[in-house]
């Protein structure tokens, strides 16, 4: 990792809405083939961040390279590189399963074949031949965010978004979730990831905590713990969030 | 003690879906009830149903004495419900709206004023503001200003925490407290496990059925083998290594540890496997399981 080349690098990013600063001067780098947590309260300025980082939205000032491309100058270029996926928008429900593998192939300039290798693979690797031609709708939510995952992950990015994706999953899901992440991150792919539950923050290999547009802590969980005093991230969290809060 | 609400055989489908079972529930007076759950557990179904907002429901279902098919206006007048979705009026400024609810229940704020205080003064500096602008945290306190103005004797709060930070969380739960101390009976629905511990009762929900129904403390009793936590760096081969051994569905993260769950096995054996195994640094201890592990048990290793 020492002399890897991070795949994300922010410095000094600014972004406003007028007179409101919702990112406030950060930096970070991320580098290929991590983990990477991105925590904050509601407001904090994570949702912001995010949608420059994936192309979505543009700097007010500062730099903010993801896969080599600039975001300010090629944010088309940066959309087409990464997968993304969220607890709201993942896959469609009145597609069934292979008409979404084919949609998101598409969008993602695969040649047919290829997706129709990439489906078969992935139905295959799964064991869920039974689902590839039921409407997602009708698929359990476990499921459909395990599917979304890896249909984000069907153009092979080397980078990959995931908002919230374990929202209102239940217990057993949310860990077989993980361990898809890490799979993925074995083979390569990094990984920025957020979440509201803090035992998950601890499955990140380093974290970057947000509060009030500004980067309030950043580096591994344990490292983080240790330089807060706390015994787990949820204590972490509160000292951040109370400390940085105006009435 | 007096039941406030009780179900008995109730199920509920919507058209071809299947959202409740056959639930089995009593929920007394001045209770402070917890539905845990993911997504899809049925949670809000019965809620609905609870609140008379839901009809041709199958089963036998009383809410404070009355029958939510048909005596659903007595039933209104009496419970206060805060729905998962943000219900209120995004262009009635926060005070506009909190008069409003007043005022549908015949009420006004200032003779019920003592009921939100704790919750409201918060939001005194936003009186003029829509309530469309407040954040997510204030949005809530409105909610439960409003769904608590008219004095209810059963309050139903769907998912007041969700898509909430956990600082929040906490501090919401600190306000359910005090309003349990007042006597007022409250029904709590959380996707979140580690919110199971500030309810006296709690039923874990899932696919539409109760798993189990208790005291937090009566639900981690009745965990079943014995439950250890392993503490090392690198987890995930540690996990692989216990799946081997013990089976699949024996180990599973847990934050900064792995939780093993065992018959017959001590701390030592596993110590020995994992030295064996050419890991000599991990820290193996016995634990008590928490509301998440015995979901986790509940589900019994029975995917979606």
């Amino acid at each position: 990792m020492i002399d890897a080349k991070p795949i994300i690098r922010v410095e000094k990013l600014v972004k406003k809405f007028g007179s409101f600063l919702a990112n406030d001067n950060i930096s970070f780098e991320v580098y290929p083939g991590e983990i990477f947590g991105f925590l904050g309260a509601n407001g904090a300025g994570k949702t912001t961040a995010i949608r420059i980082l994936s192309g979505l939205s543009r700097p007010t000032s500062g730099l903010v390279e993801v896969v080599g491309i600039n975001a300010r100058t090629n944010p088309e270029g940066i959309k087409k590189r990464i997968g993304y996926m969220s607890q709201k928008f993942s896959l469609y429900d009145d597609l069934t399963l292979y008409e979404n593998i084919r949609f998101f192939g598409g969008i993602y300039g695969l040649r047919l074949r290829e997706i129709q290798e990439q489906a078969d693979l992935l139905i295959q690797k799964l064991g869920i031949e039974d689902l590839r031609n039921r409407k997602i709708g009708s698929v359990p939510l476990g499921w459909k965010q395990k599917l979304a995952f890896s249909v984000a992950l069907l153009h092979k990015p080397s980078l990959v978004f995931l908002d919230e994706p374990t929202g209102g999953v239940d217990p057993l899901t949310r860990r077989q979730f993980w361990e898809l992440i890490y799979d993925a991150a074995k083979q390569g792919v990094t990984i920025f990831v957020t979440t509201h539950y803090m035992d998950e923050a601890e499955y990140c290999d380093r974290l970057c905590i947000l509060a009030e547009g500004q980067v309030k802590a950043i580096g591994s969980p344990e490292q983080i713990r240790k330089d807060f005093d706390s015994e787990d991230m949820d204590q972490v969290f509160y000292q951040i969030s109370r400390g940085g809060e105006k009435a | 003690m007096t039941p406030i609400v009780t179900c008995k055989g109730l199920s509920h489908s919507y058209e071809d879906i299947h959202a409740l079972g056959s639930i089995d529930l009593s929920v007394n007076e001045g209770e402070l009830f917890g539905f845990i759950g993911p997504d899809g557990a049925g949670k809000t179904t019965l809620f609905r149903i609870i609140a008379s907002l839901t009809e041709h429901f199958k089963g036998d279902v009383k809410v404070l004495g009355y029958d939510p098919a048909k005596e659903y206006k007595e039933i209104r007048k009496r419970i206060g419900y805060m729905p998962g979705r943000f219900s209120l009026y995004h262009d009635l400024t926060v005070e506009e709206n909190l008069k409003f609810y007043a005022a549908v229940f015949g009420n006004d704020v200032d003779s019920n004023y003592h009921l939100i205080s704790d919750i409201f003064d918060q939001l005194a500096p936003f009186k003029k503001r829509r309530a469309g602008k407040l954040s997510g945290g204030m949005k809530q306190k409105l909610a439960l200003s409003c769904a608590l103005i008219h004095q209810p004797e059963l309050l139903i709060l769907d998912e007041p925490t969700t898509g909430v930070d956990s600082v929040s969380r906490i501090e919401f739960w600190d306000v359910l407290s005090r309003l349990k101390e007042s006597g007022m009976t409250i029904l709590v629905s959380t996707p979140y496990m580690d919110e199971a511990r500030r309810c006296d009762k709690i039923a874990l929900m899932q696919k539409g059925e109760i798993l189990m129904t208790d005291s937090p403390l009566g639900i981690s009793e009745s965990f079943l083998g014995d439950l250890m936590e392993i503490r090392h760096q690198d987890r995930f081969r540690i996990l692989d290594l216990l799946r081997l051994e013990h089976g699949e569905s024996s180990a599973y993260l847990f934050g900064q540890t792995i939780h093993l769950v065992t018959n017959n096995h001590s701390v030592d054996d596993i110590e020995v496997l994992l030295t064996k195994n050419g890991i000599d640094d991990a820290v193996v201890q016995p634990l008590n399981p928490s509301i998440e592990d015995c979901f986790i048990q509940l589900m019994g290793g029975k995917d979606d």
